[in-house]
């Protein structure tokens, strides 16, 4: 079934979306994204090690940019204007790639969004021609806002980053998907397969995560995991779920045509 | 001799340093990478014509593993 998901005008045929750090090394980071079947991948722009030999193996040799597409983050920024700087950073990084996740942080135990620093930051990327996927809380109100604003994608948390705690609130997320147009991603919070597939049962367009598929005994079998369980999530959503009956059974089986009992 | 910035700390350099000489210099020429001048980005294409001025704080950065 051709069911493409499309961000700012562009067609991606994998849901999954993965973040590349937290892995062992390279390889692994390489193999879990194959397994993962994800084509948006996440990456962090930090300052060049000094000390360092400039012809160590780096991220883009591992994750080529031509094969992947790039979505630079603003993660461990705690203010637009340094989010700002940072997009920009990456825009000139990756030859005028728009394509961008703004995140700004509001607490370093939480990692909560800070909305009112994502909003200006979210004001003046898109400003400046940026493509802004935003990671958010699970505000309703916010959310459109930011849709308002011009971002391409809506992210809100399913719940903390790097917690694994899964969907805590189901109802906020479909108030959100309730409200806007553009795509919803749930981005953090996802602990396992069946968390994405939730996600992507209640409606969402994808799912973004990091810390499962790294963070797991076997980072390339949950990867894979993870790419069923979206797929899985997906066609659930557009199958369309049978009502729930509260309380109510309603067998499988005909009623009728049952064998008569021996004593009666 | 000036005195740069780059991501955090101190660099002499001499007074006729312009960035594609400090690229060359720390071994990024050809490498990709980004950078900041007080601030302001300076596309790779304007490295050669960029001098440097004593004080200027520099930022170089890279795509790194990241979620």
């Amino acid at each position: 079934m051709n069911d493409p998901l499309i961000i700012a005008g562009k067609n991606y045929t994998s849901r999954l979306l993965v973040g590349t750090g937290k892995y062992r090394d390279f390889t692994e980071t390489r193999a879990a994204l194959d397994a993962s079947g994800a084509e948006i991948v996440t990456v962090a722009i930090r300052r060049t090690n000094l000390g360092q030999n400039p012809n160590e193996p780096s991220l883009l040799d591992a994750v080529p940019p031509s094969k992947f597409t790039y979505l630079p983050n603003t993660a461990g920024c705690y203010t637009a204007d340094d989010a700002v700087r940072t997009l920009r950073l990456a825009r000139e990084l990756l030859d005028g790639h728009s394509l961008v996740k703004l995140e700004v942080l509001g607490d370093p135990q939480s990692l909560y969004p800070n909305v009112i620093e994502t909003l200006a930051a979210a004001k003046t990327l898109v400003n400046e021609g940026f493509q802004v996927m935003v990671y958010t809380s699970d505000d309703p109100i916010i959310a459109k806002q930011l849709e308002d604003i011009g971002c391409v994608a809506i992210m809100p948390l399913a719940s903390l980053i790097g917690s694994g705690m899964g969907i805590l609130n189901p109802w906020n997320l479909q108030l959100i998907l309730d409200k806007v147009s553009v795509p919803v991603i749930v981005d953090a919070g996802v602990g396992t397969a069946s968390d994405a597939a939730i996600a992507m049962e209640l409606g969402c367009a994808g799912v973004l995560m990091n810390t499962a598929i790294a963070g797991a005994k076997n980072p390339v079998l949950m990867a894979s995991a993870m790419k069923q369980a979206t797929e899985a999530g997906r066609s659930a959503y557009l199958a369309g779920r049978m009502p729930k009956k509260l309380y109510s059974a309603s067998p499988s089986s005909p009623a009728a045509g049952i064998i008569a009992p021996v004593r009666s | 001799m000036i005195t740069v910035y780059i991501n955090g700390a101190a660099r002499p350099l001499a007074d006729s340093c312009n960035i594609a000489a400090l690229i060359a210099e720390l071994g990024y020429t050809g490498k990709r990478i980004a950078l900041e001048r007080n601030g302001d980005i300076v596309p790779r294409s304007s490295y050669a014509e960029t001098p440097l001025k004593d004080g200027d704080k520099l930022e170089i950065v890279v795509a790194v593993g990241g979620g």
